[in-house]
């Protein structure tokens, strides 16, 4: 099927999930597949069987403090600001960075994967517009989504009980397999969350808790946020890269960093991308469609290079989630560092009681939505140390282990409003290594993030107590204003990036169509959270995954003609 | 051995990875004594002389004389849990991987392949400094007279804590944590694939 003169179907830039996902669906469909990664191969062999390479490790010393999955912020420094008035940057380094290897941020996420809910795709609809932000529907519902999430669950793997939450979406089934083991400090908290009111669940997790699509159940090593699993027992995205590789269609290509997506004289067609190996040759790889996939920070970044996408709008509405974090400390140890990373999630904060709504009203708002509350625990020894004061206080610290080993955490995935002021754009001063301009973040969460914040941490402050901590304490990440620190990285922790290349109905308004091509270049997709026009309150990989298979998914199928007004015939 | 934590250390697995690499035998002595004060003895927490740090630090600052350098450990197990031990064979670098190390490590010395954003001063050169200024008596003083001066440079200090920290607690094949004992002293198993934890490890009460 391939056209003589191209050197594949489609050329897809990233092989985190979303990546992955459009790889599976069009290999499936026959299409011939390159895939490029500017970072390096620790997933898997790219010959066949396929096997793991045997890189990845309990090993805390290389995933966290020596960036193994990279990107390595001396050769990739990003910058921060808060504002337009802050000069050029506030912090050169570490900017929200998700793993630059083959298999993505998939590679290290630990897997919690929630659906949204109905209402997350009618925001503007159904709860309205709040002042200072640009809220929209999505251009399409949860209906039509429904498939493609149960796609996912069922490719990636992912193990909940589906009668659990009972403020969940519909689905058309379970899941494909039953919850793992619960972790000892999230039984303490949740068992405390039920006896106040609140409704916590198992969280879905994208984690085998029985064999699975050839890969073993999980035996609870611990090494899992922020780790690879050594064993396979994450099937994101490994289960999808394998099974593209296994048609013979598609070709991994890691080390090869895109430096532009390459138009036709039109410049309306895109004709492929030119990348760098990793000697610094330069290549060229010809397609029919080319899949930008390399994250809400990258991906936005590589289009501005290419002059791809709506210039008003594009790296435009960056969003995170303003995480609140509850502490509570106990008086005996909770092995926290056993097991999955989160066990139980709670959605009470994402549907507004009559407090939270009277809350809001109080701070001049017509509502506000938190996110998740993940049940979790701290992490490894060396993150605990650096945390301590050096000297006498070290040692017996590290004794008791306040954190590691006595401390659970609630993390709440506010959801962010999207803001046109927050954006990813070019730094006029520090370069990366190929000697291209960083990509700069600039951000203020909207009022209403910190005061859900607010509302909500002292509720959960509650719950820890009553679970039996007998201290607690709570911040945000980023941290609200009153609470910086002078010096202190600003920088936002999560991991959740999206909104960055927006999809909508509107071309003035938005990057990407409904169908995720960009409006411009229209063989260009985008199949990642760039394309997300709302954060909601919940993880966004399973939406990306499921966004990504409708996507791809159209562009095999029926592909429907856009009209000149912008329109889309129903799909 | 077998320790409370209920995982065996195999004395093969956990031989010691120091080679002197960079550190002279003085500059050694120093880091050991400073870094002891930075993470002390304390009941049954080894101190981080007992546990190796100045080796871990030095192996991290020798790393390129090893090939492939002592960078990022090998995988997928290292025998303490099962399986057959292959932490100690370290993974090769990429070219990127290797020029961001040696900036790192030895500093950007003027070559505009490691100066894309200004210059660079190396972690080699750093300790040799800073152990200079810490002084050839240090080993002989007081512990209060060791604090003084290590407070005098709280920059260096900085980051002597978080590499002690790393050396105290890091797998025994980067030549800290000598024969695992920080873990043991903190009740931590280490790696632990691929033997795991059980269910009943992970949801019941210790």
């Amino acid at each position: 099927m391939t056209d003589a003169a191209r050197d594949c179907d489609v050329v897809i830039v990233g092989t985190g999930p979303g990546g992955a996902t459009a790889a599976h669906v069009l290999t499936q469909a026959g299409r011939s597949v390159v895939m490029l990664d500017k970072g390096r191969n620790h997933l898997l062999a790219l010959d066949a069987p396929f096997g793991p390479l045997g890189h990845v490790s309990n090993d805390e010393l290389k995933f966290t403090r020596r960036h193994f999955l990279g990107p390595d912020p001396l050769l990739e420094p990003r910058t921060y600001r808060d504002t337009d008035e802050d000069g050029d940057h506030l912090w050169v380094g570490d900017v929200n960075n998700l793993p630059s290897t083959v298999g993505g941020g998939g590679f290290h996420a630990d897997g919690k994967l929630p659906r949204f809910r109905e209402v997350d795709f009618r925001a503007r609809s159904e709860l309205g517009p709040i002042e200072g932000a640009d809220i929209v529907d999505w251009p399409f519902g949860y209906d039509e989504l429904e498939p493609y999430y149960a796609e996912a669950e069922r490719l990636v793997g992912v193990a909940g009980d589906h009668t659990a939450n009972p403020f969940a979406a519909w689905r058309s089934g379970p899941y494909p397999m039953p919850p793992g083991p619960d972790m000892f400090c999230a039984t303490l908290t949740a068992a405390a969350a039920a006896r106040l009111g609140y409704h916590p669940y198992q969280a879905p997790t994208g984690v085998n808790s029985v064999e699975y699509d050839g890969r073993p159940a999980c035996n609870n090593c611990g090494f899992c946020a922020f780790y690879g699993c050594p064993i396979e027992a994450k099937g994101d995205p490994v289960g999808l890269l394998r099974a593209a590789l296994h048609t013979g269609r598609c070709e991994i290509r890691p080390e090869a960093n895109v430096t532009e997506i390459v138009l036709d004289a039109t410049g309306k067609r895109a004709r492929g991308v030119r990348y760098l190996d990793a000697t610094g040759s330069v290549h060229e790889v010809t397609a029919e469609h080319v899949v930008v996939a390399c994250g809400a920070f990258e991906s936005p970044r590589l289009l501005m290079r290419s002059g791809v996408g709506n210039p008003e709008v594009v790296g435009r509405y960056l969003m995170y989630h303003l995480q609140t974090l509850v502490l509570g400390l106990f008086p005996f140890r909770l092995h926290a560092h056993r097991g999955r990373a989160v066990t139980h999630l709670m959605d009470d904060p994402i549907v507004p009681d009559a407090e939270a709504l009277a809350a809001a009203r109080a701070a001049g708002l017509p509502y506000f939505r938190g996110g998740i509350v993940e049940h979790g625990g701290a992490g490894q020894p060396i993150m605990e140390a650096v945390h301590l004061p050096a000297g006498e206080l070290h040692s017996r610290l590290m004794l008791e282990s306040p954190m590691r080993d006595s401390m659970a955490a609630f993390t709440m995935q506010g959801e962010d409003l999207p803001q046109a002021t927050n954006r990813i754009d070019l730094d006029p001063r520090v370069r990366d290594v190929w000697g291209r301009p960083a990509g700069r973040v600039t951000y203020s969460p909207h009022r209403h993030d910190a005061v859900c914040a607010t509302h909500w941490a002292p509720r959960l402050e509650a719950v820890m107590k009553d679970a039996g901590a007998h201290t607690t304490f709570w911040v945000t990440s980023p941290p609200l204003r009153a609470h910086r620190r002078p010096g202190a990285d600003p920088t936002p922790t999560s991991r959740h990036v999206m909104g960055t290349a927006r999809m909508g109905v509107d071309p003035r308004a938005s990057v990407c169509d409904p169908h995720q091509r960009t409006w411009d270049v229209d063989n260009v997709l985008v199949t990642d959270s760039s394309v997300f026009p709302t954060s909601t309150g919940y993880g966004p990989t399973l939406t990306i995954v499921a966004t990504a298979l409708r996507a791809a998914s159209l562009l095999v199928g029926a592909s429907p003609t856009r009209s000149p007004d912008g329109d889309l015939p129903e799909s | 051995m077998n320790d409370d934590t209920g995982v065996r250390f195999p004395p093969e697995a956990i031989a010691s990875a120091a080679v002197p690499s960079f550190l002279t035998d003085d500059e050694l002595r120093t880091l050991a004594a400073a870094t002891d004060r930075l993470v002390p003895p304390l009941d049954d927490h080894p101190g981080a002389a007992a546990l190796g740090v100045a080796d871990y630090v030095d192996t991290l600052l020798g790393a390129f004389t090893f090939d492939p350098p002592r960078i990022f450990a090998g995988g997928p197990f290292s025998g303490r849990a099962g399986g057959d031990a292959s932490f100690a064979d370290f993974l090769p670098l990429s070219p990127l991987e290797e020029l961001a190390w040696r900036t790192r490590i030895e500093g950007s010395r003027g070559d505009p392949a490691r100066e894309f954003n200004g210059p660079v001063v190396g972690w080699q050169e750093r300790y040799r400094a800073g152990l200079a200024a810490l002084g050839a008596d240090f080993t002989d003083q007081a512990a209060e007279e060791q604090d003084r001066r290590l407070d005098a440079d709280p920059a260096f200090k900085a980051l002597c804590y978080e590499h002690a920290c790393e050396g105290a607690y890091s797998a025994p094949e980067y030549g800290g944590n000598r024969d695992g004992a920080g873990w043991r002293a903190i009740r931590f198993a280490g790696d632990v694939q691929p033997r795991g934890y059980t269910d009943e490890e992970v949801s019941g009460r210790d």
